[in-house]
């Protein structure tokens, strides 16, 4: 059992350390390698208009569901107009970048794992190698700016759909005043909330391209190590999402407390 | 000129390599043979850098390769092409693009002179026509033709080849040998092909080595190879199994 558990950490360190290792490429491959556009443009494609479907659907809902709740607990107090202000605010902040996020994380970084990791299996990582090209180079950077770029995108997509279906729940739906919903978002949602949670897309956008390259790249050999990279890329990239949102959120609103 | 001296590898506690030394020459044709699971993919991959090895050097014409990084070991792979086990094509790219791939890498090539290339070395590994197909929908020999023609584009000093003709049928190996030969008789490349085929080794091979428990344990002409009385050569190259024999698959 001790053994195991120490087996467990030392593996749990080693595993970090070859991710910053791969930051660090990924970092020194930028400052000496002029980037390929056409490749990153390929790799936005893919990515970000690729996902826009289920980024706009996720907002819409999220937006919708939010928008009836509040409505539901205002009306007690008779604050129907200040319903879209909670929507926004919360869209903007926190729901649009994380779920996003998660839907990104289990579209693409399975997608880029998977790919990664059948590429080493079937070692094309090594004929890249071979062929003079660096794998950071021409397999990570594109997929990790591509990432980077399009997830602010796709994150304002999700919020823009999610307060437009919130406003038509709400004014349709619930027969909320129009005029005082829109004023009262207006009013409420402060420049500090939308670039806080566009920010840290930014950020959720390098997890989701790191760790998903990582596991590709370090995946076990076979189709079941394929796999396991795979799960093991949305799990993580999820799981660190939701962690660093916490702290990204803390540090982001001392940064700009002026905003 | 390659020298390995001295080469070491082990994948956690298990022992791959356990001292591997042998040089070969400019223009010499040497095959590696030995049993599956004995590390001749392992030993190829660290010759062309993509492995460093835990203790030992391999020079490449008198230049070492320890302790150079990625950047500088892409420089020497270029003097090297390769032929991978399954051929390795790129997934996402067309017979061509794979073929193709390294010069319009370096993107000094004036626009129809890359196609051109690509042509003349499909023409050569008798595939002529088929650069808009895709890696899948090829059977396994033509992937390693066009594996081959990969490697073969930018006319590399040293070949290596992992296992070119396992999984074949015996024509399409034979074809596959024949086609290494004349490769090599064309551009008079150095060239290493790791097997377990026999009949393959003797008709691409002016020199045999044999990888046995982690070490080169022969090295010989193939034709004093087959002749060879030691029993452990004798049952190798003759394929022959005694009960109770230690072997790892
Ligand atoms: N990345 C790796 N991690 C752990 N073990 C490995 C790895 N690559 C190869 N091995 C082991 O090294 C041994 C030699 O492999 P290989 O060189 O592929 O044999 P072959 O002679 O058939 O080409 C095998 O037993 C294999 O299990
Ligand atoms: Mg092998």
């Amino acid at each position: 059992m001790t053994t195991l558990a120490k087996q467990f950490v030392n593996e749990w360190f080693c595993g970090l350390g070859r991710g910053a290792l791969l930051c660090r490429d990924i970092f020194s491959s930028l400052c000496k390698v002029k980037p390929v556009w056409h490749d990153i443009l390929d790799e936005m494609y893919f990515i970000g208009v690729k996902s826009q479907s289920v980024v706009a659907i996720t907002g819409a809902f999220t937006g919708m569901v939010l928008c009836a709740q509040t409505y539901f607990q205002f009306h007690k107090v008779k604050m129907d107009t200040a319903t879209l202000a909670v929507v926004s605010v919360g869209m903007g902040s926190e729901l649009g970048p994380v779920l996003t996020s998660l839907m990104v994380a289990g579209r693409v970084g399975a997608a880029i794992a998977a790919e990664l990791g059948t590429m080493r299996v079937t070692e094309q990582i090594d004929a890249l190698r071979t062929l003079a090209a660096h794998p950071i180079d021409y397999l990570i950077v594109p997929r990790f700016l591509a990432t980077m770029l399009v997830m602010p995108l796709l994150t304002a997509l999700s919020v823009c759909v999610g307060i437009l279906a919130a406003y038509i729940v709400g004014v349709f739906l619930l027969g909320i005043n129009s005029t005082g919903l829109w004023y009262n978002m207006l009013r409420h949602t402060n420049m500090i909330d939308i670039s806080c949670g566009l920010i840290k897309t930014f950020i959720f956008g390098a997890i989701i391209a790191v760790v998903a390259c990582y596991k590709g790249l370090n995946c076990a050999e076979g189709a079941e190590g394929v796999g396991r990279a795979t799960t093991e890329a949305v799990v993580y990239s999820s799981i660190a999402i939701l962690i660093s949102n916490f702290f990204l959120t803390m540090l982001l609103n001392a940064l700009l407390p002026t905003l | 000129m390659i020298e390995v001296r001295d080469l070491k590898k082990s994948f956690g506690p298990v022992p791959v390599l356990q001292g591997v030394t042998f040089t070969v020459q400019k223009g010499e044709a040497v095959v590696i043979i030995g049993a599956s699971g004995g590390g001749k993919s392992i030993l190829l991959k660290h010759l062309i850098g993509l492995i460093t090895p835990d203790q030992g050097e391999v020079c490449i014409d008198g230049r070492s390769m320890a302790g150079l990084n990625e950047r500088q070991l892409l420089q020497i792979r270029r003097k090297f092409g390769m032929l991978f086990q399954g051929a390795a094509l790129f997934d996402s790219l067309n017979v061509e693009q794979n073929i193709g791939f390294i010069l319009d890498r370096e993107q000094n090539h004036p626009p129809g002179e890359i196609a051109q290339r690509v042509a003349e070395v499909l023409e050569l590994v008798g595939l002529a026509g088929i650069g808009k197909k895709w890696p899948a929908e090829l059977s396994g020999g033509m992937r390693k033709r066009v594996g081959l023609a990969r490697a073969i584009i930018y006319h590399p000093e040293i070949l290596l080849y992992d296992e070119p003709t396992t999984g074949l049928d015996p024509i399409a190996a034979d074809a596959i040998d024949q086609l290494i030969a004349r490769v090599g008789d064309t551009f008079k490349i150095t060239s290493i092909a790791v097997t377990h085929d026999m009949r393959s080794a003797r008709r691409i091979g002016r020199r045999i080595l044999m990888l046995h428990q982690g070490r080169i344990y022969a090295d010989e002409p193939p034709d004093d190879m087959f002749k060879s009385s030691d029993p452990v050569i004798h049952r190798f190259v003759n394929g022959i199994y005694e009960p109770g024999e230690q072997f790892s698959l």
